[in-house]
């Protein structure tokens, strides 16, 4: 059942099942792979298996699906760690692929020594250990955290070569579990005066943000486990700001004191890397919210078309202002375009993925995502978003981000001999 | 029914005074450890940009010249031109998106931000080992690098925050209302 151009399908077409479908789908479903060879029991099927070890690593098969480095010696500069979502499917990240921003490594830090301080403009400082922690209310939900220079590659005048992973692999969505930030400052008795705060890393620069006491008030969290497990060490281990759908350099790693005041406290971060410079010379400062998104991650550059027919194009969108509403697809770039079936639940502020089934003819298609928020905000065209934001005069590399938060449209092109390019359409 | 009603708002009355920051919420497991000023002292180290915050101690561009060259020139180049870190100098003034490199001459907003930062991370090898006498100094030193003061004047408590940076007009809130 054609919903759009160009061969992409509606989206309930499974679930409505059907034996006029079933009938159109099967000229398309016949792998190659399936020719006919008398089936036989394979080595593993006639020996037992491993031993089963304390902390599962996974099959040596998948060896590859790992994160990419621009700093794999550690030497004294920012080390980036993308994520690779062109080889992943649903909604969670695994922790060992989360995304990593680090200005100076991971601290190894014995928790049994962590200390997290609130102080400022507080009726009494406050001083909380990990253990303390443990015995307070427990909340866990989804949470996306997206580096504000993710997608900076796009904006470059012509588009990057390069897979998703090295254009968009800086955000990643985990189960976070903790405490609210509202219960601790409700017991140092915050002062009415009060309107920000700044919150502090651990780490060797002590890393600061400031952060406005009314996100604080509303849905801050002390993280202490991420899908289930306490933290991984470069993503704030033994405790983290979560600061949902808000930049992710603010939501503070190795978190260990929380300053109340009533200023912004203009540190090096917001000062310099984290505001945004404008066409006009200007710049963006505060630039909190990672604005509403989507890609499609399958299928991307680097994906393989293995000759016409039956495709399922899936892809990730999130918002920092609330749920996806509705994401559309196109394969004729944008010229005609097909709801795409969304992944239940919804969550707020987290990854929701995407699928539409497509019916390639094996000729030339640009495929697209664009996604609409309940907040009522949708993702700009490419073209839109340079029109505010500006474009770069060369093109850049794709490690750099010295300009942030572009959330417009991608597009990949398939061409006839089913390779796809990253391409501005 | 009236004092139906009076009860019910003074029971909201006494639930937003416990989460808005009042008295604590008798319900709260009230775990933390009271911390007095003289604990926090080692960690109480936030700059406001209206100088809230800064320590005793004064500096010059003079007697940060030599702390320069001893502990910072190794990464950001001698004089403050650059090297495996960011240039120090003014650059070139932001007029686009393609404006280059972001410097305290031609983009930081405030001055207090080079003491809370030098302090806090610096040298990148060994942070927090530089005396409040030597980041005042720095701070002269990269103030007059960057043409903002004269050669002779003393940083400290007082003086700092009145520095004013060249692009302190620069800026826009993204987001007024988060705020």
């Amino acid at each position: 059942m054609p919903a759009a151009g160009n061969g992409l399908l509606d989206r309930r077409t499974f679930m409505r099942g059907g034996a006029a479908f079933a009938a159109a789908i099967t000229g398309y479903g016949i792998s190659k792979n399936a020719t006919a060879q008398p089936l036989a029991n394979d080595p593993w099927s006639l020996t037992q298996g491993a031993t089963t070890p304390p902390y599962e690593q996974r099959s040596r098969y998948e060896s590859k699906v790992t994160r990419t480095l621009t700093n794999p010696k550690g030497e004294a500069r920012v080390q980036n760690a993308r994520t690779p979502l062109q080889l992943s499917q649903g909604t969670l990240t695994p922790n060992g692929l989360h995304f990593v921003v680090a200005q100076s490594g991971a601290p190894d830090i014995d928790p049994a020594k962590h200390r997290l301080v609130i102080h400022g403009m507080v009726k009494q400082p406050l001083m909380f250990t990990l253990d303390t922690l443990a015995r307070y209310p427990t909340v866990s939900r989804m949470a996306f955290i997206e580096c504000g220079g993710n997608s900076a590659p796009m904006f470059s005048p012509q588009p990057i070569q390069a897979n998703l992973q090295a254009l968009h692999g800086m955000v990643s969505c985990s189960e976070w579990s903790g405490v609210l930030l509202s219960t601790l400052l409700a017991e140092a008795g915050v002062d009415p005066k009060a309107t920000w705060l700044i919150a502090e890393g651990a780490d060797a620069p002590t890393l600061t943000r400031s952060v406005p006491l009314k996100k604080a008030l509303d849905d801050a969290m002390i993280a202490l486990y991420q899908n289930g497990e306490r933290l991984m060490p470069a993503n704030g281990y033994p405790m983290r700001l979560l600061l949902p759908g808000w930049e992710g350099n603010m939501s503070i790693k190795w978190l260990r004191r929380i300053f109340v005041t009533d200023t912004p406290g203009m540190t090096f971060p917001e000062s310099k890397t984290y505001a945004q410079l404008l066409p006009n010379g200007k710049a963006y400062q505060f630039y909190f919210i990672e604005e509403v998104k989507s890609f499609i991650t399958h299928p991307s550059p680097g994906h393989v078309m293995n000759g016409p027919g039956y495709y399922e194009i899936s892809g990730l969108a999130y918002s920092g202002e609330g749920c996806i509403k509705r994401v559309m697809v196109s394969a004729d770039g944008g010229q005609s375009w097909a709801q795409a079936e969304l992944q239940k639940p919804v969550q707020d502020k987290a990854f929701t993925r995407f699928r539409l089934p497509w019916r390639w003819d094996g000729g030339p298609a640009i495929l697209q995502s664009r996604a609409w928020d309940d907040a009522g905000n949708v993702q700009p065209t490419r073209a839109e978003f340079v029109a505010l934001r500006g474009e770069l005069k060369a093109p850049l590399p794709p490690t750099a981000f010295p300009n942030q938060h572009f959330n417009g449209i991608t597009s990949w092109a398939i061409d006839a001999q089913g390779e796809v390019k990253h391409v501005y359409a | 029914m009236f004092t139906r009603k009076l009860a019910r708002l003074l029971v909201a009355g006494l639930l937003s005074t416990t989460t808005i920051g009042g008295a604590v919420a008798a319900d709260s497991p009230n775990l933390g450890t009271p911390l007095t000023p003289a604990d926090l002292a080692a960690w109480d180290t936030s700059i406001l940009p209206d100088g809230r915050g800064l320590p005793a101690g004064s500096g010059t561009a003079a007697q940060g010249a030599p702390v320069y060259a001893q502990k910072c020139a190794v990464c950001h180049g001698e004089n403050g031109k650059g090297g495996s870190a960011s240039a120090l100098l003014p650059g070139r003034p932001i007029s686009s998106i393609n404006g280059g490199e972001r410097t305290i001459g031609n983009f930081w907003p405030v001055s207090t931000t080079l003491f809370d930062y030098i302090r806090r991370a610096m040298p990148w090898q060994a942070p927090k080992t530089l005396t409040n006498d030597e980041v005042y100094a720095l701070t002269a030193y990269l103030l007059v690098l960057n043409k903002i003061i004269g050669e002779g004047e003393v940083m400290n408590a007082e003086t700092l925050p009145k520095v004013k940076m060249p692009n302190r007009d620069g800026f826009i809130v993204r987001f007024p209302g988060k705020i």
